[in-house]
């Protein structure tokens, strides 16, 4: 075992776990778009989906629990990383100019910061209903919570949406780095694997922003909830 | 040709340093750019004043000496190229050029443009060869290689040791300086036999000098003199994590 | 000075076998207890130091640069010879031997030549067993080219990089010494004098280029590879940091320089473009193995050479010498683009220049194929010059290359002062008054790998441990020496840069010693050199001190010793009236114009003894007998 932490504090290996943990979580998000897509099929479709989450029992809790360690990893692993490569160059360059490297790349950290604060701001407005209590009260007809309504009357609020589409966009610029580097980092070489090192990461990431926002947009185009359900 | 050079000086490893600035004029577009300085320091001494040191040896792009940053980028902008081999006619009359060390922990300024770069000796030290002694060995044509292994393992041996891939990372890692001695001798068959064991020892000495994590800039290909590639990095990171993984002490 | 040769008896192809078997040897458990210390890292150096790390001994190990892998045999191109005869076409040892002799224009010494031709099939195969990526062919094994003087194909190559992928295996070997703890690495630590006391060699006086510190280092035996002394013509296709120093103070300490006006003119660099050029760049001779060589036929064309028909064109070296064609000897080539020149007929700037042209070559294999075999040599080409060689030929003009001079060593590599010994381009054994393309790397690794790690066991066998340490008097003196001429160099205060009186020696040696030599521009250099040596210590400027890192300094000592290298250089010359190899005296060439070698009277290898800066040195010579290959007129026609 020991030898196996070895392995992951070594730069190599930290990265390694950067990458796993990165997926992991993408795979997550995808997941989880593609869950709350099911919001354009109308309110039965997504509420029966939720309540089906709502019912794995322990099953769920070890799915919180394994994102959550996910998170906690990928998290401290960037933290030591940062640390790490500051460390690495103590006094900094007059004037620098970067040639190969991308917006994503640079900002890793900060866009980092920004979804994880997200996280916990979404985790607090949909989940646990800080801002709002009433949302844990809606029913919907078939004695279900009315996530389809919480949804709808949530993304009304302009400046939620707002801090929704940001948070995406942040999370998009993250995943395009991100999704691409961690195949680098794993080690992909077969040249018809390439596309993951490169076109993967962008690509997923427009996915994923596209989807998500398409979710506020359609609520605040009235394309989504109308007649006020 | 006239231009304002702007040039890190520092007097010695523990002192301070500071951007300075210096104007050279009549410079001729067919001058290189150590030419160059060389003129300014001739002028420097002539005057009694301590010149610019700065690293050079062979001044034709191979022995991996120059370690200046010019305007930015190791070496300089112009891609491909090491310092010595850049001339005054790629900048333009009146351009302010600036000048500056290698910069990283693992590479201590040791006066001006002049950093102590031990720390790559120490990494193929760790493991960078094939463990045969002189004498004994079978003849060479015993070991045939496929053409485009022994290509590949050219291209990632091309690497001159200069330490730009560190200078230009934002993490001041040396990933691809090691990656590409691994990946030299892993795509041959002599590098085989040690391949694991080769991999871990150098990541392991890389790591214990300081340098940054590679987090996928590709700002050193990008800087590099002779345009190693990054796929190396994804052999070597491959290489590490199968044999670490892999390893009875794992 | 006693020149005992040491040529074992025998037919030459046993004399290195039967010397293998009656040296003595150290037993496996008493070699820790000695102590080698290499001076150089470059292909002798590095793999010398290697194997005898390996072999158990205590090794120290110096260079100059940040790095042992950054010494000059890295920028070595073309590649390296063996007589593997793999491409089938008639190679053997004998015929590198007699190419090797015939190329050295008979100045060598028969049988280390022999031992070179012998061991070159081993070197072959210790790179390829490190990993060394030579060129290979489609079915896996390797491949060969042509070069000069041979018209055989039997050099090894990796691209055009071949000297830094050989460089880069011994440094690797090296590196694996050290971490092995049997060899300490100093690197930015420059020898500054030889220790020798009681007639050995005792140990070296180095200066920390960082902090200053002058330190001591004594050993049971002392190895200088360190390289060759083109660097006196200032401008040369060595590194800046080339340099005499070591192999001058060592030959101040007693040991014998040996035909030091054997210097190699390599047909193939950039001609410089002004007077800010610091050094000339080298387009690897390989090139001639498909580039044609021509000049135009009208004296003064100043025409651009796609503008000048075929019909005016003069292929020369095609003309005078049919069956090697553009693949003559370095010094044949270089002296008949020299000659070309002085009849009016150069290009490029000054008229100092021929044309190096790839147009047929690109036509017949293609632009691929070219850039394949030639695409980084043509990169720096375009880089350098600003042209494209592919669309316009090359201008190329000789360059000061390679030495063949240096220290006098036996056939055991040792110089004339025992203990020292002498590998590589440092020492004067093989190559005679020309060497041939390719021959460097494999003398450097011969000696390094091959021949040094026996020879020196049967010294250390028969001398024992050497009982001087590095606090003895000896070493202090020599010290207190070497510390008074650094504060003598800070402490002239003139006004003139170390570089400046560099480049004003280089072009008075280049002038008066450098392709053409006679006896009155030699007699006007040995005039000229000590006034401006007398110059050089009134006037230097040196700023800073002696306790930093100061590259001034470094280069003001290593200026200091060239100019009194440099005299022994034009007196050797002038003491040599014949012309052979690259030593070309214009008094003695034939009709047509080539080198008339004259064996009645200068058969011998010129070892010179120090008598004292500005003293005419001794002249004493080491018979040259060649029993194996028949003493002839060379002929590449």
């Amino acid at each position: 075992m020991s030898g196996l932490v070895r392995v992951f504090r070594s730069s190599v290996g930290a990265k390694a776990l950067m990458a796993l943990t990165g997926l992991g979580l993408l795979g997550f998000v995808v997941a989880h778009m593609l869950g709350n897509l099911q919001i354009f099929a109308g309110p039965e479709k997504l509420n029966a989906y939720a309540a089906t989450l709502q019912h794995m029992g322990p099953g769920l809790w070890v799915a919180r629990a394994g994102l959550l360690a996910l998170l906690l990893v990928h998290v401290g692993t960037a933290h030591h990383l940062v640390r790490a490569n500051r460390a690495a160059r103590p006094v900094p360059y007059a004037g620098k100019k970067d040639i190969a490297t991308t917006f994503a790349a640079r900002t890793m950290w900060m866009t980092g910061i920004v979804v994880l604060a997200f996280v916990a701001y979404h985790l607090a407005h949909f989940t646990l209903h800080v801002m709002n209590p009433e949302f844990s009260q809606w029913q919907d007809a078939a004695q279900r919570h009315d996530v389809y309504r919480m949804v709808v009357e949530g993304f009304r609020v302009w400046w939620v949406s707002a801090i929704y589409c940001v948070a995406q966009f942040l999370l998009g610029v993250h995943i395009s780095h991100g999704a691409s580097s961690a195949f680098q980092t794993l080690g992909v070489r077969h040249p018809r694997l390439a596309f993951l090192k490169h076109g993967f990461g962008p690509l997923v990431a427009i996915v994923i922003v596209l989807g998500n926002l398409s979710i506020p947009l359609a609520v605040l185009a009235g394309l989504v909830g109308k007649q006020g359900v | 040709m006239r231009f304002t050079l702007k040039v890190w000086r520092q007097a010695g490893p523990d002192a301070p340093g500071a951007m300075q600035s210096y104007e050279v004029d009549g410079i001729t577009p067919e001058t290189s750019f150590l030419e160059m300085i060389d003129l300014l320091n001739e002028r420097l001494i002539a005057e009694g004043k301590d010149p610019i040191a700065f690293e050079h040896d062979c001044r034709e792009g191979i022995c991996g000496m120059c370690s200046m940053v010019i305007d930015g980028v190791p070496h300089s902008p112009e891609r491909a190229v090491t310092t010595c081999q850049v001339h005054m006619r790629s900048f333009r009359d009146g351009d302010e050029i600036h000048v500056e060390p290698f910069r990283a922990r693992a590479f201590p300024v040791l006066r001006d443009l002049v950093v102590d770069r031990g720390a790559l000796d120490r990494i193929i030290e760790a493991g960078g060869y094939v463990s045969v002694k002189t004498g004994g060995t079978p003849d060479a044509n015993l070991i045939p290689v496929a053409h485009a292994d022994a290509e590949r393992a050219m291209d990632a041996a091309s690497c001159i040791g200069c330490g730009a891939c560190v200078a230009a990372c934002p993490n001041a890692s040396a990933m691809l300086f090691t990656a590409a001695k691994v990946a030299h001798l892993a795509h041959l068959p002599q590098g085989q036999v040690e391949r694991a064991q080769r991999v871990r020892a150098m990541v392991e000495q890389m790591d214990a000098e300081g340098f940054g994590n590679c987090t996928n800039h590709y700002e050193c290909m990008a800087a590099c003199p002779k345009e190693i590639d990054v796929e190396f990095i994804a052999l070597m990171n491959r290489d590490y994590l199968k044999a670490s993984l892999a390893a009875d002490d794992a | 000075m006693q020149l005992d040769a040491k040529i074992p008896a025998g037919p030459i192809q046993d004399k290195w076998d039967r010397h293998r078997q009656e040296m003595k040897l150290v037993n496996p458990a008493n070699k820790r207890k000695y102590r080698v210390i290499v001076v150089g890292t470059g292909l002798a150096g590095g793999s010398a130091a290697a194997s005898l790390g390996e072999l158990g001994y205590h090794v120290d190990c110096f260079c100059f640069q940040d790095s042992p892998r950054r010494a000059h045999s890295i920028a070595a191109q073309g590649g390296i010879n063996a007589a593997k005869n793999y491409p089938n076409d008639g190679d053997s040892i004998w015929r590198l031997f007699y190419d090797t002799v015939k190329g050295g224009d008979f100045r060598a010494r028969e049988a280390n030549v022999y031992r070179l031709a012998q061991v070159s099939n081993d070197i072959i195969d210790q790179c390829v067993a490190q990993g060394v990526p030579f060129a290979r062919e489609y079915g896996g094994l390797l491949d060969n080219r042509s070069f000069g003087g041979a018209q055989v194909s039997r050099t090894f190559y990796a691209r055009g990089q071949t000297g830094q992928q050989l460089l880069l295996g011994a440094y690797q070997a090296l590196a694996r010494q050290i971490h092995a703890k049997t060899v300490t690495m100093h690197p930015r630590t420059e020898l500054l004098d030889v220790v020798v006391h009681e007639g050995r060699a005792r140990g070296i006086v180095v200066r920390d280029l960082v902090t200053g510190k002058i330190s001591s280092h004594a050993a049971d035996a002392v190895v200088l590879a360190t390289g060759g002394y083109s660097n006196v013509f200032f401008l040369s296709t060595n590194a800046k940091g080339c340099n005499v120093t070591a192999t001058w103070r060592a030959h101040r300490r007693g040991a014998g320089f040996a035909n030091p006006c054997f210097t190699q003119i390599h047909p193939t660099g950039i001609p410089p473009s002004g007077d800010h050029v610091s050094k000339t760049t080298l387009m690897s001779e390989s090139l001639r193995n498909d580039g044609r060589v021509w000049v135009p036929k009208k004296p003064g064309d100043k025409r651009a050479a796609a503008q000048i028909p075929e019909s005016e064109r003069d292929y020369y070296l095609e003309r005078r010498y049919p069956s090697f064609g553009n693949l003559v000897p370095r010094d044949v080539a270089s002296r008949a683009a020299k000659e070309r020149c002085d009849s009016g007929h150069g290009v490029g700037p000054g008229g100092r220049g021929v044309f190096l042209d790839f147009q047929d070559a690109i036509k017949r294999l293609g632009r691929d194929t070219i850039a394949a075999r030639y695409g980084n040599l043509f990169d720096m080409y375009h880089h350098i010059v600003d042209v494209d060689p592919y669309q316009a030929p090359m201008v190329i003009y000789p360059a000061p290359h390679y030495t063949m001079g240096g220290l006098w060593v036996d056939y055991n590599l040792m110089s004339t002062i025992p203990g020292l010994h002498v590998i590589g381009e440092a020492n004067f054994s093989d190559h005679g008054a020309n060497r041939l393309g390719a021959s460097a790397l494999m003398q450097g690794l011969a000696d390094g790998y091959f021949v040094l790690p026996y020879t020196i066991g049967d010294y250390l066998a028969r001398a024992g441990n050497s009982d001087v340490k590095a606090d003895h008097a000896a070493f202090q003196a020599v010290e207190r020496e070497v510390g008074e001429r650094i504060k003598k160099l800070l402490g002239v205060g003139g006004k003139r840069s170390p570089d400046s009186f560099h480049q004003e020696l280089g072009r008075l040696m280049w002038d008066k010693c450098g392709m053409g030599r006679t006896a009155e521009g030699l007699n006007e250099a040995l005039a000229r050199i000590p006034a401006l040596r007398e110059e050089f210590w009134r006037d230097v400027a040196v700023p800073g001190t002696g306790d930093t890192l100061n590259q001034t300094l470094e280069k003001a000592g290593r200026v200091a010793d060239f100019l009194e290298f440099a005299e022994t250089m034009c007196l050797d010359a002038l003491e040599r009236a014949e012309s052979c190899g690259g030593h070309f005296r214009e008094e003695y060439q034939t009709k047509e114009g080539e080198a008339l070698r004259r064996d009645d009277e200068f058969c011998y290898g010129a070892v010179w003894e120090f008598r004292g800066v500005g003293e005419r040195p001794a002249l004493h010579k080491e018979p040259l007998t060649f029993e194996n290959v028949h003493l002839s007129t060379r002929s590449y026609k």
